[in-house]
C-alpha cells in the first residue's frame, strides 16, 4: 500500500515551527545549562523566539495578502489573512507578558514558586526557598503554550483544533499552579481550571464526534459543505455544533461557562494571569471567529439564538458582578468576562466588517490587559519594618495611590480607560468597530445594550481611578515612618531591616502599599503597553488598514 | 472661506502645549507658575481675537476658517474644524473666561505667596479643558464631536475630584456617570447615523450627514439619543442633578468653566446637530421639548429660591436660564434662535461673575453657607457692587446684555408659542425673588459677627472680575456688533429645520440702537 506523504510548506508553518521548535529546545537547556546561568540562557533564547516568531509571521504578510491563504498540511492548517494578524498579535502580545513573567523584584524575587511541588507549608518548600531556587521552566512551558495558541486559530480540520487546545491549555493548567505567594490559593486555582478546562474538552470532543457523525469528514472544508442546506433532521448536528461551541466559548470566558476565570486569575501568578488573559483570549476568539464563519455558516439561523443569549449573558453578567467586587485580579476577571460579551456583539453578526473589528479590538484588549496585569504586580505590601510582602490586590490598599506613585496610577488609569472606551484610548475604537460592525449587521439591540453595558462598567473602572487619585492613604503615618528607617538601613548596613524594627517603636501591625522596584523588563513591557494603548486611540488608521486587508477568510 | 494661517487649530493645540509646559515645569522655574499660566492663556485671546479678525462678519452664516484632513479613513473620520458666528463667539467667550479663571485661582490650593504643586496641576487641567472645549465648538466632523464630547470629561473630572471640596469624590463621579452614560447612548445614535449616511472615508463630517433623507422613525430615535446625551449636559429637568453636587463641590475657577462654558457644548450641541441633522424629528419632538424647557425655568428657579448653599443657588439659576436656551433654540423663529446664541455668551459671562465674585466670598468666609454671611455692604462695597450687577444680569435687568437675549427669546418664543412665552416669563420674575434675595442675606441688614474686618476685593480679584462687568454693560447697551455674528446662523438653522420663519415684531428689530 503506497502512503503519499503530505506535502509540508515549512515557509508557511514558520512561526508555529519556531516558537515550538524553541520550546523544545528550552526543555533541553533546562536540563543541561548550569543553574547560575539558566535564568539569563531561558529568558534570552524565550526572547529571540517570540522574535523570530514575530519576523516569520511579517515575512509572510504580504505573500499572504496578495494570494489570499494557503492550506498546508494537507488541509490540517489554514495560512490566511486573520490567521497572520492573530499569530502576530499572539506572538507579540506573548513577548510582552514575558518580560512581565521573567522580571524580578529588586530583592531578586520572581514571581513563581522556587520549588512548585513542594507541599505548601513543608520543610522542603522553606528549604527551597531559603536556597533561593529559582523557577525556570517557565520558560518552555510558555513556549509550549504560545505555540499551542498560534496553531489553535489556525487550523482547518477539528482534530487539530483539538490538539491545539490541549497543547496550549495543559501548560497553562500547570503555570496557576506556580505561584510564589499564597500557594494553596494558586494550587486551587490550577485544580479548578484543569478540571473545568477537562470537562469543557470532553464536551468539545463529544461535539466534534456528533459533528463528524453528521458529515462524515472532520475538515472545516467538508463540514462546512455538508452543512450547507441544512434539512429539518439535524438535531445531532445542532447539539453538536452547540457542544463545540460551548468548547470555544469556554476557553473565552463567556458565560455561563465563565466560572473559571475569576478564580483562575486571581490564584495565578500575575505575570501569568496577563499573559492568559490576553493570549488565551485572542487565540480563542481567532478558533471561534474561524468556526463560526467558515465552519458552521449554514446553521446561521439556529444558532442565532444561542449566540445572542451568550452574548446579552456575558455582558449582562459581567458587568454587574465586577461591580460588588473588591479584590483587583478578580475584578479584573469579571471586567474581562465583560469585554469577552463585547467582542462576542462583532462575532455574532455575522458581518465581514465584523471580521476586522474583533481582530482590532483583540489587539487593543490584549495590550491593555498585559499592561494592567503588570502594575498590579508591582504594587505590593509592605510590612512596617519595610519588607516588601506580596501583591496588595485589596481595592482599599489601592487608595491614595495616585499621590504617591503618580506615574504607576496614570499608566493603570490609561488603562482603565481604555477598558471603559474612553476616546482616544484603542479600547474606543475597538468598541466602536465592534458596535458598528454589531449595527451594520442587523443586531443593533446588541449594540445598545453593549452600550449600556459599557457605560455601567465605567462606574468600577472610575472608581479605581477615584481611590488612586482621589482618596488618602489608609494608613499614611506609617509611610512616614518608614522614611527615617530607610535612611538609618543606609547608615546601619546591608541586613538591617529586623534590627530596625527594634528600634522604631513598635507600632499596631500595619501594612502599607508600596510600588516594588524591579529589574525593568516589567518597566519596559508596561511603557510598550501604554504607548500602544495611545498610539492606536489617537492613530489606529496604519493599524486598521492592514487588518481590514487581511480580514477574510479562506473558504 | 479657508484661511492660510490655521487659526482654530491653533487656538486648540496652544494650551495642549501650554498644559505641558506647565507639566514638564523645571522645578526653579515652579515659582513662577502662575506667571506663566496667565501668560499662555493670554496668548490664546490674542489668537481668539486674531480668529476674529480672519472672520468674515458679513457671511456670519457661513462655516468660515475651514480645515479639513482625514484622520480614519477606514471608519469615515476626519479632523474637520469651522465655525459659524455661533461657534465664533462661544469660542471668543471661552477663551476670555480662562485668563480670568486663572487670575482667581492665584491664591488657591493651598498657595500663598508660593504657588503651590497642586495649583500647578490645576492650572494645566484647565488649559487642557480650554483646548478641548475650543475643539468642540469648531468640530464639523460628528465622530471627532463626540470624541471631544467624552474626552472633556476626563480634566473636569479631576478637577473636580481633587481640588474640590467636601463631597467632591460623589460629585466627581456623579458628573462623569451621567456624561458618560448620555455619551455612549449618544454613540450608538452616532453608529446609526454614519450606516445611514453616503458614507466612505467622509462619511462622518458634518455637511455630508445634513439633509440626508431618513426613515422617519429612525430619524426619531436618533434624535433622541442625541438630545439626551445633550440634555445631561445642558443640563435639563430632570437629568439635571449632577449640577448642582458638581457645583457645590468644585472651586469656583472650575464651576466658572463647567457652567459657564461646558454646558454650553449641550445646548451648542442641539442647535448644530440635532437640528440640522433630525429636520423633521425636530419639529415633531419641539411641542415636548418646550414643555420640558418651561419646566426646567420654573423649577431651576424655585429650587434657587430654597438654597441655603452659595454655590448650590447659582447652579440652580443654571439650571433655569439654559431652560430658556432651549425654549429659544425648540421655538424655531430666528429671533429666537438668535437670543439663545446670544443668551449662551451672556450666561457664560453673567455666571462666570457670580461664580467668581460667589467664590471670593467663600474664600473670606469659610463658608459656603448663605446664613454665615450678613451685611457686607458696610464692609466691602466694592464686592458688593459687583455682586449686585452680576446678580442683575442674571435676572436681565434692561442695560445688561443679558436683558437683549432674553428679550429676544420671549419675544421669538411668543410669535410662535404664545402661551409658552407667557409661563416662561414667570422665570424673569422668580429670578428677581432668588437675585435680590440673596444680595439681601448676604449684604445688607445687621453685620455678622466676625465679617467686620473682612478685606475688599484686591486689585488682582478686580481685573479678574472687571472685565466680565465690563462686557455686560457694554453689549447691553451695543449688543449690534454681537448680534450681527449670531443672527446669520439663526436663520441658516430655521432653513435647514425647515420651518418658515415668523417675522421678527419692529420691537425686536428695535433693539438695535
Amino acid at each position: 500500500m503506497t502512503f503519499t506523504a503530505p506535502h509540508i510548506d515549512w515557509a508557511h508553518l514558520s512561526p508555529v515551527l519556531v516558537v515550538l521548535g524553541a520550546a523544545a529546545i528550552s526543555v533541553l537547556l533546562e536540563a543541561f545549562v548550569p543553574a547560575r546561568r539558566r535564568r539569563t540562557v531561558q529568558l534570552s533564547f524565550s526572547v529571540a523566539a517570540l522574535a523570530g516568531a514575530i519576523v516569520a509571521v511579517a515575512a509572510l504578510w504580504s505573500g499572504v495578502k496578495s494570494s489570499g491563504g494557503v492550506r498546508v498540511l494537507g488541509g490540517s492548517l489554514v495560512v490566511d489573512g486573520p490567521t497572520l494578524v492573530l499569530q502576530g498579535t499572539i506572538a507579540l502580545l506573548a513577548l510582552v507578558s514575558l518580560l512581565i513573567i521573567a522580571d524580578r523584584t529588586s530583592t531578586g524575587e520572581d514571581a513563581f514558586a522556587p520549588s512548585a511541588a513542594s507541599v505548601p507549608g513543608s520543610e522542603y518548600e522553606e528549604l527551597a526557598r531559603r536556597q533561593g531556587v529559582q523557577q525556570s521552566e517557565v520558560y518552555p512551558l510558555v513556549l509550549f503554550a504560545t505555540g499551542g495558541m498560534l496553531i489553535f486559530p489556525a487550523t482547518g480540520d477539528l482534530l487539530t483544533l483539538f490538539v491545539a487546545l490541549e497543547v496550549l491549555s495543559l501548560p497553562l493548567y500547570l503555570l496557576t499552579g506556580m505561584a510564589r505567594r499564597r500557594r494553596l490559593l494558586s494550587q486551587e486555582a490550577a485544580m479548578k481550571y484543569f478540571l473545568l478546562g477537562a470537562f469543557a474538552s470532553a464536551l468539545m470532543l463529544f461535539g466534534i464526534a456528533l459533528v463528524y457523525g453528521y458529515s462524515g469528514s472532520l475538515s472545516y472544508r467538508a463540514i462546512a459543505e455538508a452543512t450547507k442546506n441544512p434539512t429539518g433532521t439535524d438535531t445531532l448536528l445542532l447539539v453538536g455544533a452547540v457542544m463545540l461551541l460551548a468548547g470555544l466559548l469556554f476557553k473565552i470566558g463567556a458565560v455561563p461557562f465563565h466560572a473559571w476565570t475569576p478564580d483562575v486569575y486571581q490564584g495565578a501568578p500575575t505575570p501569568i494571569t496577563g499573559f492568559m488573559a490576553a493570549c488565551t483570549k485572542v487565540a480563542a476568539f481567532g478558533a471561534l471567529l474561524r468556526v463560526v464563519y467558515t465552519v458552521i455558516p449554514g446553521l446561521q439561523w439556529d444558532l442565532d439564538v444561542v449566540l445572542w443569549t451568550v452574548t446579552i449573558l456575558t455582558m449582562v453578567v459581567g458587568t454587574v458582578i465586577a461591580m460588588v467586587q473588591t479584590d483587583m485580579k478578580r475584578l479584573l476577571a469579571y471586567s474581562s468576562v465583560a469585554h469577552a460579551g463585547f467582542i462576542l456583539t462583532g462575532v455574532v453578526a455575522l458581518d465581514p466588517a465584523g471580521i476586522s473589528a474583533v481582530l482590532f479590538y483583540l489587539l487593543a484588549y490584549g495590550a491593555a490587559t498585559v499592561g494592567a496585569f503588570g502594575i498590579v504586580w508591582l504594587v505590593r505590601e509592605r510590612d512596617e519594618a519595610g519588607v516588601v510582602l506580596g501583591e496588595a490586590t485589596h481595592l482599599s490598599q489601592w487608595a491614595g495611590l495616585g499621590r504617591r506613585y503618580p506615574w504607576h496610577a496614570g499608566i493603570f488609569a490609561l488603562f482603565l480607560f481604555s477598558f471603559a472606551g474612553i476616546p482616544l484610548t484603542a479600547g474606543f475604537v475597538g468598541k466602536f468597530g465592534v458596535f458598528s460592525a454589531a449595527v451594520d449587521g442587523g443586531a443593533w439591540p446588541l449594540a445598545l445594550l453593549g452600550v449600556l453595558a459599557s457605560a455601567s462598567a465605567a462606574f468600577f473602572y472610575v472608581r479605581i481611578v477615584v481611590l488612586m487619585f482621589f482618596s488618602d492613604a489608609p494608613v499614611e503615618e506609617s509611610a512616614t515612618t518608614s522614611e527615617p528607617e530607610s535612611e538609618t538601613d543606609v547608615a546601619v548596613g546591608t541586613g538591617a531591616a529586623p534590627a530596625v524594627a527594634t528600634l522604631v517603636a513598635q507600632k499596631a501591625p500595619a501594612l502599607t502599599t508600596t510600588v516594588v522596584g524591579t529589574e525593568g523588563f516589567a518597566a519596559v513591557a508596561i511603557a510598550l503597553c501604554a504607548l500602544a494603548t495611545l498610539v492606536l486611540g489617537v492613530f489606529p488608521t496604519p493599524v486598521l488598514d492592514a487588518i481590514s486587508h487581511m480580514s477574510t477568510f479562506l473558504p | 472661506m479657508s484661511s492660510d494661517f490655521p487659526w482654530l487649530t491653533a487656538l486648540i493645540v496652544w494650551p495642549l502645549v501650554g498644559a505641558a509646559v506647565l507639566w514638564l515645569l523645571p522645578t526653579g522655574a515652579r515659582r513662577h507658575t502662575r506667571t506663566v499660566a496667565l501668560a499662555l492663556t493670554l496668548v490664546e485671546v490674542a489668537l481668539g481675537v486674531g480668529a476674529l479678525l480672519a472672520f468674515d462678519t458679513g457671511a456670519a452664516g457661513e462655516h468660515q476658517l475651514l480645515e479639513t484632513h482625514q484622520w480614519i479613513p477606514s471608519l469615515g473620520v476626519s479632523y474637520a474644524v469651522g465655525i459659524d458666528g455661533v461657534g465664533l463667539a462661544l469660542i471668543l467667550m471661552s477663551v476670555v473666561l480662562v485668563p480670568l479663571v486663572v487670575l482667581a485661582a492665584w491664591r488657591e490650593q493651598g498657595s500663598e505667596d508660593e504657588p503651590s504643586d497642586r495649583l500647578r496641576q490645576f492650572l494645566a487641567l484647565a488649559l487642557v479643558l480650554e483646548a478641548f472645549i475650543v475643539a468642540v465648538f469648531a468640530a464639523r466632523d460628528v465622530f471627532f464631536f463626540y470624541v471631544l464630547f467624552e474626552a472633556m470629561l476626563i480634566p473636569v473630572y479631576f478637577m473636580i475630584g481633587m481640588f474640590g471640596g467636601a463631597q467632591r469624590r460623589y460629585a466627581a463621579i456623579k458628573f462623569l456617570i451621567y456624561s458618560l452614560a448620555g455619551g455612549l447612548i449618544m454613540l450608538v445614535a452616532v453608529i446609526a447615523l454614519y450606516l445611514h449616511g453616503p458614507g466612505g472615508p467622509d462619511g462622518f463630517l458634518t455637511d455630508n450627514l445634513t439633509g440626508l433623507a431618513l426613515d422617519p422613525t429612525l430619524e426619531k430615535w436618533l434624535f433622541a439619543g442625541f438630545f439626551l446625551a445633550f440634555a445631561i449636559k445642558a443640563p435639563m429637568f430632570p437629568v439635571h442633578t449632577w449640577l448642582p453636587d458638581a457645583a457645590q463641590n468644585a472651586t469656583p475657577g472650575t464651576s466658572v468653566l463647567l457652567v459657564g462654558v461646558l454646558d454650553k457644548v449641550g445646548t451648542f450641541g442641539m442647535l448644530t446637530l440635532c437640528l440640522p441633522l433630525f429636520p423633521s424629528a425636530s419639529r415633531w419632538a419641539a411641542p415636548f421639548v418646550i414643555v420640558l424647557a418651561i419646566v426646567s425655568i420654573l423649577y431651576g428657579a424655585l429650587l434657587a429660591i430654597g438654597q441655603k448653599d452659595l454655590m448650590r443657588l447659582i447652579a440652580y439659576t443654571s439650571v433655569s436660564h439654559f431652560g430658556f436656551i432651549v425654549l429659544g433654540i425648540f421655538a424655531f423663529t430666528s429671533t429666537s434662535v438668535a437670543g439663545s446664541s446670544f443668551y449662551m455668551v451672556n450666561h457664560g459671562l453673567s455666571t462666570g461673575a457670580l461664580f467668581l465674585i460667589a467664590g471670593f466670598l467663600v474664600a473670606r468666609r469659610g463658608s459656603q453657607q448663605i446664613a454665615d454671611f450678613g451685611g457686607l455692604q458696610k464692609v466691602v462695597p466694592v464686592m458688593a457692587g459687583t455682586f449686585l450687577v452680576a446678580g442683575l444680569s442674571a435676572l436681565s435687568l434692561p442695560g445688561l446684555s443679558t436683558f437683549i437675549s432674553e428679550f429676544l427669546v420671549l419675544v421669538g418664543t411668543f410669535a410662535r408659542h404664545p402661551g409658552a412665552a407667557i409661563v416662561a416669563t414667570l422665570g424673569v420674575v422668580l429670578a428677581a425673588i432668588y437675585v435680590l434675595w440673596t444680595y439681601q442675606r448676604i449684604f445688607t441688614g445687621p453685620v455678622r459677627d466676625g465679617l467686620e474686618t473682612m478685606p475688599d476685593l484686591r486689585a488682582r480679584e478686580r481685573w479678574a472680575v472687571g472685565p466680565l462687568i465690563a462686557a455686560m454693560v457694554v453689549l447691553g447697551f451695543v449688543p449690534g456688533p454681537a448680534l450681527d455674528l449670531v443672527r446669520p446662523p439663526a436663520s441658516v438653522t430655521l432653513h435647514q429645520v425647515g420651518v418658515t420663519d415668523v417675522p421678527a415684531s419692529a420691537a425686536a428689530e428695535g433693539s438695535n440702537p
